[in-house]
């Protein structure tokens, strides 16, 4: 009966509005907020509403599949394209909350090669399109550690930096960086994660600086720890500690050993009020060129190799990006790429563990 | 015979002015009142079946009502129902699973049931998601054979007992999760991993910590209610003002001002450092743990107490008090004796009230909990928002109301709900 009626409104609200809001309309883009929705903004919205006339509304989020889910399952889209982790983006197409989208869509790379040549591979799912390369680093201050840390092994060592810490409210991450602070190579990490013994180890190794960490949940929340002297160093997404260093010219050092990276990848919600507008936005600002714009305004690495040799200078034309990529073969040393499918089988297990482990 | 009006006498039944009996009449108009009576109070019921109701009760069926397996994997969940358990099963059940994960490749709904099995064997999700991908590589028999062979964990027999078990809808798991317990492979109840334990903790921190609130309610209502019931009308006003504001501002409002207060950087230790009491080194912790929880909550449920006992207070006529002093009580043996006793009534109202409330708070402890000071609903919230574990969210629910329930019993019997006085 409720949904009868639901629908019935729905359908005569989209009569009476439809054709207007069709010709030019209007999509919902979520994303992380801070930083990185500004280059998303500057990069792929404005010119996508120059050229199309759609308005491209921008809200925040703070990741994960949960609040997507439920306006899935209510019945009640109101988001229309998502920008998601890698193992959200695979999880939710799992579990038929995301479209499928056909890579034949997407447009080829200048040169004619065909998108799915031109992404980097593993960079384009069932569900999802890839836009960017991010990365989990560690960040200090260099005014107040002028000898800073060079290593995760230094992250964890309070007798040589004593101070608070900063790390995200997840075992994400935390888990792999704890291993590679405590001496494990990073190609085997994720093999001793999956034994008991590993994740015993990485939560003793957490343990040592458990009564020094403020834990921070929002992307933007690391680089204010750090300006506001509340930690000496922090985990943080590489992108957001550039752009305070660059844009608001922090004095913050990246330390990238044993970063962990992972992709972000555009998803479009199952029933998706403005589809059609989601998928041409999909396919607009996934292009090239798109994606090396959008190198201009955050240090985070394009999903096509085409983009690549396009990435030139920061907008300030000053900086030169390539360096400050999570991809740039100096800083992928010790990295290791976040292990989307260990996550999807561990996060229940491990989520309450870590949550166990925080509240004793 | 002498009964005239129940039954027919010699002149036939007595009639109403319309002609029909007045039994009947009378039945007639009493029932009329009585649907008038019920309509009126129809929108009440209404919202509460709709509001409070249903949605109490969908939340306990979720948390023993889990169909995720047998919605998306309907034939092997029947065909495993009938199988006798033991071992890895044979063709037959294999051939059934090859279908079902193939039709559920195709609506892509694979993730819901790797879920659910997931939370009873950790680390199987990607068993299932990853077969689905491949699972279209089977074109015919031996079933068994080449889905062992795309992955070898198909030949566990734990897998399959844990299949057998999700393969019910019904389940007590969720409700052993929120007790730390778990079914281990032979089906029996055993405790969590220490490492895992959690939930049993925090009920207990929850109720301990509410006792507490409740108590420093108590002790800090009690006075500025009394203050309140004798002062002269035009300062107890001023009083009252100064009670009421705080509670008609936004609780996000009030919990923030205490971050401001207490932060490191914060009012009282910025007052602390400036006096000279604290160096300027260790400024004290006071929020973002269990003190700043219990203050902010403190503080957020004072007028909970405040109110029921002021209105209580109001009516104990000041004159007992005297008579008792003029008979010879000293004036503790006067409070103890017959002021005391009279505002029990409040005092049980603005307890049960205060502690119910602090049970399921959710922001406060949220915002500055920190880590030892979260409660048993932050954590519900993390499961409704996070995990999406919904199942195991209200498990916890369910049990958080059954023992408010108990609670409420318990404080029935020792102080009687009939003795309440809210205002």
């Amino acid at each position: 009966m409720k949904l009868g009626l639901k629908t019935i409104i729905a359908a005569a609200v989209a009569a009476s509005f439809g054709g207007a809001a069709m010709a030019d309309g209007s999509l919902t883009a979520v994303s992380w907020g801070g930083a990185y929705t500004k280059s998303q903004v500057e990069a792929y919205h404005k010119p996508f509403t120059a050229k199309t006339g759609i308005n491209v509304v921008s809200e925040d989020y703070n990741g994960g599949i949960a609040e997507v889910k439920a306006q899935v399952e209510a019945g009640n889209v109101t988001w229309d394209i998502i920008d998601v982790e890698l193992s959200d983006a695979v999880r939710g197409c799992d579990e038929g909350i995301f479209e499928p989208i056909d890579p034949a869509i997407l447009p080829p790379a200048p040169d004619g090669t065909p998108a799915t040549e031109d992404f980097l591979p593993g960079t384009l799912v069932e569900c999802g399109v890839a836009t960017i390369v991010w990365s989990t680093i560690f960040a200090y201050d260099k005014s107040k550690l002028p000898e800073g840390p060079t290593s995760l092994a230094d992250f964890f060592d309070l007798e040589k930096f004593p101070g608070k810490r900063g790390l995200r409210k997840t075992p994400k991450a935390n888990l792999e960086m704890a291993l590679i602070a405590d001496g494990v190579a990073p190609g085997e990490v994720y093999e001793l994660l999956g034994t008991p013994e590993g994740i015993d180890r990485a939560f003793a190794k957490l343990d040592t600086i458990k009564d020094e960490v403020v834990w921070w949940e929002a992307g933007a929340q690391p680089p204010q720890l750090l300006a506001d002297g509340e930690v000496v160093m922090t985990t943080a997404y590489n992108g957001r500690i550039f752009n305070a260093v660059a844009a608001e010219g922090k004095p913050f050092e990246i330390v990238w050993d044993g970063q962990v990276w992972d992709l972000d990848l555009w998803a479009i919600p199952k029933g998706a009020p403005n589809m059609d507008n989601a998928i041409e936005f999909l396919k607009f600002s996934t292009d090239t060129q798109r994606l090396a714009d959008q190198a201009k305004w955050i240090a985070y690495g394009p999903a096509r190799k085409s983009s690549a040799p396009l990435v030139g200078k920061y907008n300030d034309g000053k900086i030169d990006m390539g360096p400050q990529m999570p991809t740039s073969p100096d800083n992928l040393k010790t990295a290791i790429q976040n292990d989307f499918e260990f996550w999807a089988d561990n996060q229940d297990q491990l989520n309450e563990r870590f949550n166990a482990w925080l509240a004793g | 015979m002498s009964d005239v009006t129940a039954d027919a006498g010699p002149s036939g039944p007595l009639l109403a002015a319309d002609g029909t009996p007045l039994k009947k009449k009378l039945a007639q108009t009493t029932r009329q009142a009585k649907i008038r009576a019920l309509l009126l109070t129809a929108p009440l019921v209404v919202f509460l079946l709709a509001g409070f109701v249903f949605p109490i009760g969908q939340m306990l069926w979720r948390s023993i009502h889990n169909p995720a397996f047998s919605d998306v994997l309907p034939n092997l969940a029947v065909a495993l129902k009938t199988w006798d358990g033991g071992g890895v099963p044979g063709e037959d059940i294999f051939e059934i699973a090859v279908a079902d994960l193939k039709q559920s490749r195709e609506d892509r709904s694979i993730g819901r049931a790797a879920t659910r099995v997931n939370y009873e064997l950790p680390g199987s999700r990607s068993l299932f998601t990853s077969t689905a991908r491949k699972v279209n590589k089977i074109d015919g028999p031996p079933y068994k054979e080449k889905l062992i062979e795309l992955d070898k964990d198909w030949d566990d027999p734990v897998l399959w007992s844990i299949l057998k078990r999700v393969s019910n809808d019904y389940t007590a798991s969720f409700y052993l999760s929120a007790v730390d317990r778990k079914y281990d492979v032979n089906g029996n109840i055993v405790s969590e991993a220490e490492v895992q334990q959690i939930y049993v903790k925090l009920f207990m921190r929850t109720f301990w910590m509410s006792a507490l609130i409740t108590f420093l309610c108590f002790l800090l209502a009690f006075p500025v209610s009394y203050l309140l019931s004798v002062l002269p009308l035009r300062t107890s006003n001023l009083l009252m003002i100064l009670v009421l504001l705080p509670f008609w501002t936004s609780l996000l409002v009030r919990t923030t001002a205490w971050i401001a207060m207490l932060q490191s950087e914060g009012v009282v230790n910025d007052i602390l450092v400036t006096t000279g009491l604290v160096g300027d080194e260790n400024r004290a912790q006071l929020i973002y743990n269990q003190t700043g929880t219990i203050i902010a909550m403190t503080h957020i449920l004072l007028p909970f107490m405040i109110l029921p006992l002021y209105s209580v207070m109001k009516t104990i006529p000041p004159s007992y008090m005297r008579a008792a002093r003029s008979l010879g009580a000293n004036s503790l043996t006067a409070f103890r004796r017959v002021y005391f006793p009279q505002t029990v009534p409040g005092i049980a109202a603005g307890t049960l009230l205060v502690f119910i409330l602090s049970i399921g708070f959710y922001i406060t402890p949220a915002l500055v909990g920190g880590q030892d000071g979260q409660m048993i609903s932050n954590l519900i919230a993390f499961h409704m928002q996070s995990s999406l574990n919904w199942s195991l969210a209200a498990a916890l629910g369910g049990i958080l109301l059954a023992s408010v329930l108990i609670l409420y019993w318990l404080y029935n019997k020792l102080v009687g709900v009939d003795n309440l006085k809210f205002g």
